[in-house]
């Protein structure tokens, strides 16, 4: 409702709008910018690690490139995040119909201690058919957040278990691997699906 | 005062106005609406369980618990996702709800976290969540158990 609203008002919006964009690029891309840390991932081409898909095929980031991403973090113990970004995802490739179809989407665990391969692919087989689940060894799983300037963290509950914090944005990368964009969490789905058709679109015109 | 009635009425209405949950007993102030939560796999992983909680009350009523046969350590969680977009989950604590306020636990809000199952939840079947109020009341509602990618109530 509230995002309507600001849909709603028009030119001054707009202005408005084009301030903040130039307030944010100054203080992310800019040279107001914070200088050795950014939150963007580095491209796909950049990134180095070996890790297992949940149909046991080796993958890298490689596997990743000719095509657009759509790539997350989490865990199959994870109550809350995973599931509802995991049917937030499906939502959006519902949306997006055939557009999609020429997508990848990882689902990469921060959780490798629990989830095997075996794990991931139950889990992924409740979600949209296009979600891929990564896992991996520690030190891999570690290379990829690095890639992705992404964090997550393992944190003992009173239940005597564990759970993992953990970057909860959607990253969007071009099929040639340059980063796009990310979905935050609980965006709504009125920007998350044109979010998707940028990193969709780029790849055509990277390739013409 | 609050009176503690048992409200077959109340459920009874509450089942008539099309919302999914009746209220079994409780303070009468108390509804609980769009009661949902998700299938688990297996008993290893803790649930989740979602609702609004509205006090139609003329007093503030506050939320110190949970109680349900379904799990040995129910608890009300709160993820917050931070600047850098880290999300974590921590026990929420006592939840005071003003009077003709409501509270929703919402994914990526407040849930109602379920640990230690004591078996699995299954899609299509129901469990009783009772919630604790700090005066002694208590309100018990059937959370209907949906798909594990169901999105909320309507799923
Ligand atoms: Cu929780």
């Amino acid at each position: 409702m509230r995002r309507r609203a600001i849909l709603g008002y028009g030119a001054p919006g707009v202005g408005a709008v084009a301030l903040m964009l130039f307030v944010g690029w100054w203080q992310v891309d800019g040279p107001g910018g914070p200088e050795p840390i950014g939150q963007r991932p580095v491209a796909l081409t950049a990134m180095d690690f070996r890790l297992t898909d949940h149909e046991g095929n080796a993958v890298g980031p490689e596997t990743l490139i000719g095509r657009p991403t759509m790539a997350f973090f989490g865990f199959t113990y994870c109550p809350d995040v995973c599931p509802t970004t995991l049917s937030d995802i499906s939502g959006w490739l519902d949306d997006l119909g055939d557009e999609a179809d020429e997508m990848n989407v990882v689902f990469i665990t921060v959780d490798p201690e629990r989830d095997t391969v075996e794990t991931m692919a139950e889990y992924v087989g409740y979600f949209h058919p296009a979600i891929r689940g990564w896992t991996g060894p520690e030190e891999q799983i570690a290379r990829v957040a690095d890639g992705f300037h992404a964090t997550y963290e393992r944190v003992p509950t009173e239940s005597g278990d564990y759970t993992m914090n953990h970057s909860a944005s959607v990253f969007l990368f071009a099929a040639s691997g340059r980063f796009v964009t990310m979905i935050d969490y609980h965006e709504p789905r009125e920007f998350a699906v044109p979010k998707i058709r940028r990193a969709l679109e780029e790849e055509t015109e990277g390739a013409t | 005062m609050k009176k503690y009635i048992l409200t077959s009425t109340l459920a009874a209405l509450l089942t008539l106005g099309g919302l999914s949950v009746p209220a079994l007993a409780g303070p009468e102030d108390v509804v609980v609406e769009n009661a949902w939560s998700r299938a688990s796999i297996g008993m290893n992983r803790p649930g989740a369980a979602y609702m609004t909680i509205r006090n139609t009350g003329d007093e503030p009523v506050t939320l110190i618990g949970l109680t349900t046969p379904l799990a040995m350590m129910p608890e009300i969680h709160e993820t917050k996702t931070n600047a850098e977009g880290v999300s974590s989950m921590t026990p929420a604590g006592e939840i005071a709800i003003a009077p003709g306020e409501s509270v929703a636990l919402e994914s990526g809000g407040l849930h109602a976290m379920l640990m230690r199952l004591q078996e699995p939840m299954t899609e299509g079947d129901t469990f009783p969540l009772t919630l604790l109020f700090d005066d002694g009341g208590e309100v018990t509602v059937e959370v209907p158990i949906l798909g594990i990618a169901a999105r909320g109530p309507d799923d």
